[in-house]
């Protein structure tokens, strides 16, 4: 467990890639097998099967460190993280254990076998063995809250160089529902597998923005325009009657969307499509925060299926017949794609970007402002002429990103953060004018410097208004400009309205809160 | 700042003894200022007289003036004003520092300042003082700041400090110029490699050289130095060094933070650096609670940090607590 609670405790510390390869290589390399298969299943999202309920754990905590409810609940606030919360007040190590990472594990799953009133007994025992980094961790492991900061590739990556074996082979053998319980880390790492080969994706052809100047491509008739759609670009292999779908973080999340195995009944075998996957349903796109229902989740159940239904939208085909055509061009390399149109659009799940017809850049510049309308990004512009290249080339892929919106609107309200801003007031609400009054439309975080951070922080503390719990309701005086994708209609919200993807695109220093937006020019706005 | 006391008074000015008509770390300039450490929230410029330990004379000196009109004392050494026997008694907090005992008609009221109860090994250790009101610091006056012992903690630093060495890194320890980063300097263990200063910390480390404190000499780390000479070495400097070019020169390097907020993740993240040591001078939750009970005082006035949550805490535990309004900062990046 200390070894484990320490690896925990470096990789909290840094935010780069390549040192977070190198301590878990440095973990594995030292760590027995029975702990390294549970530290693979919790890195890929893996969870212990029951979670404890926290409202017992607090009341616990709180009767073995003896000390009043409103102190710990002060505590929480100040530390914005329960597990850890319940790390530090408790009273240091008092029982000596050498319990390893899976003998801990083993523990808590004993415990969800004993009855309700023993429980707490074998908790307290357990946090009366454990020191603080270690409790922290024994807790994540309670609560089901284990956010490691690393990807999955990143481990992937890691034990590639450990291990010597492809890192697509290690993807796709981590692949499946294998569990700790009943597979060992060597049978997982090790099993040689004829689908190694086959699950192979090819390495993706990215595209660099391009500013408000498409002349610069020269005609538009070498150009082959389509919508960049809102959702993951994917690649979906089907090799020897079976699928494969590979996110562009060259991750495999095959499992992630299970109505495409249906895909193979109809997409002919030996073919490697480029694409976007998205949710899609009567012929239109849904937004994108509906996919990530999807993403980071073991298990997709019945009702994610349901309330977030999904396409894959072609965009390109690299492999056919188990060729490799990405010399083709890419207006050969369309044709094929639009020879199987019938087949493909007949099925399920499967659509075809169309390509956009233009004449002039200027009409494209017209077309483009339909973006957020068609809930797209913008636009794509690929040249006619061009193979699929490997990685992120200058020349013949172009993204023409429509602009966010933007709306400057008044801080009301300020929150202690979670997480990294904890004990900061970081969480913000923002108000628009409506008739006259502060209407609340927006919760945003991301996008202030540290340093603007701090600055807010004080104006918070300087001028609170009211409290009600946590939040502070401060004096409307600051003026932020609050960039979005997009804004719908809501009825969860009091404005009437809900926004996508808001942050805080830049604090107006400039601006008084008289220059604030209002709703109704926001509800123009709406689609 | 309504509050009245026999023996002190708390004004717009600061804490005030109105029989010896002396204020102990005013925020304003006033006429007799008794001074517990030399941090800048306790020790502001502009009054007329200063007193303070004698080894915080040197420091007030460079931080509020040469010219500034102050006596040194020792510990337990007592003084009169008019009835009241003043003396001052070890905090604990920094080299120096120390709690302000007043006494009139066997009335007794100690201002602690900031003070902390474990040996740093460097600093007079703290004495408990036994009175009828004590004004204690809140700082980290919540149960989830209790601190590992400094042992422990220096383990760690010794700890990081070799492998960055191993790694050919430089080492860059951050904490305050007045006291951390000598605390620092004496517990490292000075056989691992070289060891600089920031400017801010090396001319401190010279203006307490004269008080015997058996400091080791240490350079600063300044341009007659060139990369190599800072590989595996140990570099000590002030918070505001976080985030600065400064630490430019010292690539590649690990940047550490000493300081009471690292015990939590939270804070650690945020500050943007490589690793954070619990590191305080400050009293930890439990050292609070055993120096408000070792005082016997009946009546306790909590300032600056978590007062209010300290407050409550004190009253459910049968002691007669109050909140104090003031203008000291305790453990933030100013000094």
């Amino acid at each position: 467990m200390k070894q484990f609670a320490e690896l925990f405790e470096v990789l909290d510390r840094t935010n780069k890639t390549n040192d977070k390869i190198e301590i878990i290589r440095e973990y594995f390399s030292k760590a027995n097998d029975d702990d390294k298969i549970w530290v693979l299943y919790l890195f890929s999202g893996g969870k212990i099967k029951k979670k404890f309920n926290t409202s017992r754990l607090k009341e616990w905590a709180i009767e073995y460190a003896n000390i009043p409810k409103w102190l710990f609940d002060e505590s929480y606030n100040s530390v914005g993280d329960l597990a850890e919360t319940i790390s530090l007040i408790l009273p240091d190590k008092e029982i000596h254990t050498e319990k390893t990472l899976s003998e801990w594990i083993e523990y808590i799953e004993d415990i969800n076998k004993v009855k309700e009133e023993n429980r707490k007994e074998k908790i307290i025992e357990a946090w009366k063995s454990l020191n603080q980094n270690e409790k922290f961790v024994f807790n994540k492991l309670l609560t089901g809250g284990f956010r490691i900061g690393v990807s999955q590739k990143t481990v992937i990556n890691a034990l590639s160089e450990l291990e010597n074996i492809e890192t697509n082979i290690i993807s796709h053998r981590l692949m499946g529902n294998w569990h700790p319980e009943r597979i060992t880390y060597r049978d997982l790492l090790n099993s040689e597998n004829i689908r190694d080969e086959i699950s192979k994706p090819y390495p993706f052809f990215l595209a660099h923005p391009i500013e408000d100047k498409p002349e610069e491509l020269g005609n538009p008739e070498d150009w082959q325009a389509e919508w960049k759609w809102d959702g993951i670009r994917g690649q979906l292999i089907h090799r020897q009657g079976e699928l494969f779908l590979w996110s562009r973080g060259e991750e495999l999340v095959t499992e992630k969307f299970p109505e495409f195995e249906r895909i193979k009944n109809f997409l002919p075998d030996g073919i490697v499509l480029d694409g976007e996957i998205m949710c899609y349903e009567n012929e239109s796109p849904l937004p994108f925060n509906l996919l990530q229902t999807r993403i980071g989740r073991k298990n997709v159940t019945q009702k994610i299926l349901k309330d977030a239904p999904v396409v894959f939208m072609i965009y390109d085909v690299l492999e056919m017949d188990g060729v490799d055509i990405r010399f083709k061009t890419l207006k050969e390399r369309r044709e094929l794609i639009t020879n199987y149109e019938l087949r493909i659009t007949n099925g399920m799940f499967l659509k075809i970007s169309k390509t956009i017809d233009f004449q002039s850049w200027d009409e494209l510049r017209l077309i483009r402002e339909k973006s957020r309308e068609n809930l797209t990004e913008g636009l794509m512009l690929k040249r006619k002429d061009s193979a699929y290249q490997v990685g992120r080339k200058k020349g013949d892929w172009w993204k023409w990103k429509i602009d966010p919106l933007t709306i400057d609107a008044v801080l009301i309200y300020a929150q202690k953060g979670h997480g990294r801003r904890a004990d900061l007031y970081t969480d913000y609400t923002f108000a628009v004018w409506d008739n006259g009054e502060l209407v609340s439309f927006a919760k945003a975080y991301s996008g202030l410097t540290d340093k603007e951070i701090k600055e807010v922080e004080d104006f918070v503390k300087r001028n609170t208004l009211e409290k009600f719990g946590p939040v502070r309701t401060v004096k409307p005086e600051l003026v932020f400009e609050i960039a979005c994708e997009g804004i719908s209609e809501s009825r969860r919200h009091k404005s009437g309205i809900a926004l996508r993807f808001p942050r805080i695109s830049r604090w107006r220093k400039d601006k008084k809160i008289e220059e604030a937006d209002s709703l109704e020019s926001l509800k123009k706005l709406l689609k | 700042m309504s509050s009245t006391n026999k023996l002190l008074h708390f004004t717009k000015k600061g804490i005030y003894c109105p029989q010896a008509q002396v204020y102990i770390d005013p925020w304003s300039s006033v006429d007799k200022a008794i001074i517990t450490h030399a941090h800048s929230d306790h020790a502001r410029p502009g009054s007329n007289h200063y007193l303070a330990h004698k080894k915080s004379v040197p420091i007030l000196k460079h931080r509020l003036g040469k010219d500034i009109n102050v006596n040194g004392i020792e510990y337990n050494e007592s003084i009169e004003i008019n009835g009241v026997k003043i003396s001052l008694h070890p905090a604990g907090h920094i080299p120096g520092s120390a709690q302000v005992r007043l006494e009139y008609k066997g009335e007794v009221a100690v201002v602690s300042g900031d003070y902390k109860l474990e040996d740093d090994g460097l600093t007079e250790a703290f004495e408990p003082v036994k009175c009828n009101t004590f004004v204690t610091e809140s700082t980290f006056g919540l149960p989830v700041y209790k601190w590992k012992k400094q042992k422990e903690i220096f383990d760690d630093i010794n700890n990081w400090w070799r492998q960055n060495k191993e790694k050919g890194k430089a080492s860059v320890i951050c904490g305050y110029s007045l006291g951390k980063a000598q605390r620092i300097l004496f517990n490292v263990d000075k056989s691992i490699g070289r060891i600089f200063g920031h400017g801010a910390v090396t001319i401190i480390n010279e203006a307490m050289s004269n008080e015997q404190l058996n400091l080791p000499l240490i350079e600063k780390a300044n341009s007659t130095f060139t990369k190599k000479d800072f590989v595996g070495s140990l570099i000590i400097a002030p918070p505001s060094a976080i985030g600065n070019p400064w630490l430019r020169k010292f690539e590649p390097y690990s940047l550490g933070y000493a300081s009471g907020w690292m015990n939590i993740r939270g804070a650690k993240r945020r500050e943007g650096i490589d690793i954070g040591f619990a590191l305080s001078d400050h009293a930890d939750w439990n050292e609070l609670n055993t120096a408000v009970k070792e005082t016997g005082a009946e009546k306790i006035y909590v300032t600056h940090g978590y007062t209010a949550v300290f407050v409550k805490w004190l009253c459910e535990n049968g002691f007669n607590a109050e909140e104090l309004k003031t203008e000291f900062i305790g453990e933030s990046d100013q000094e």
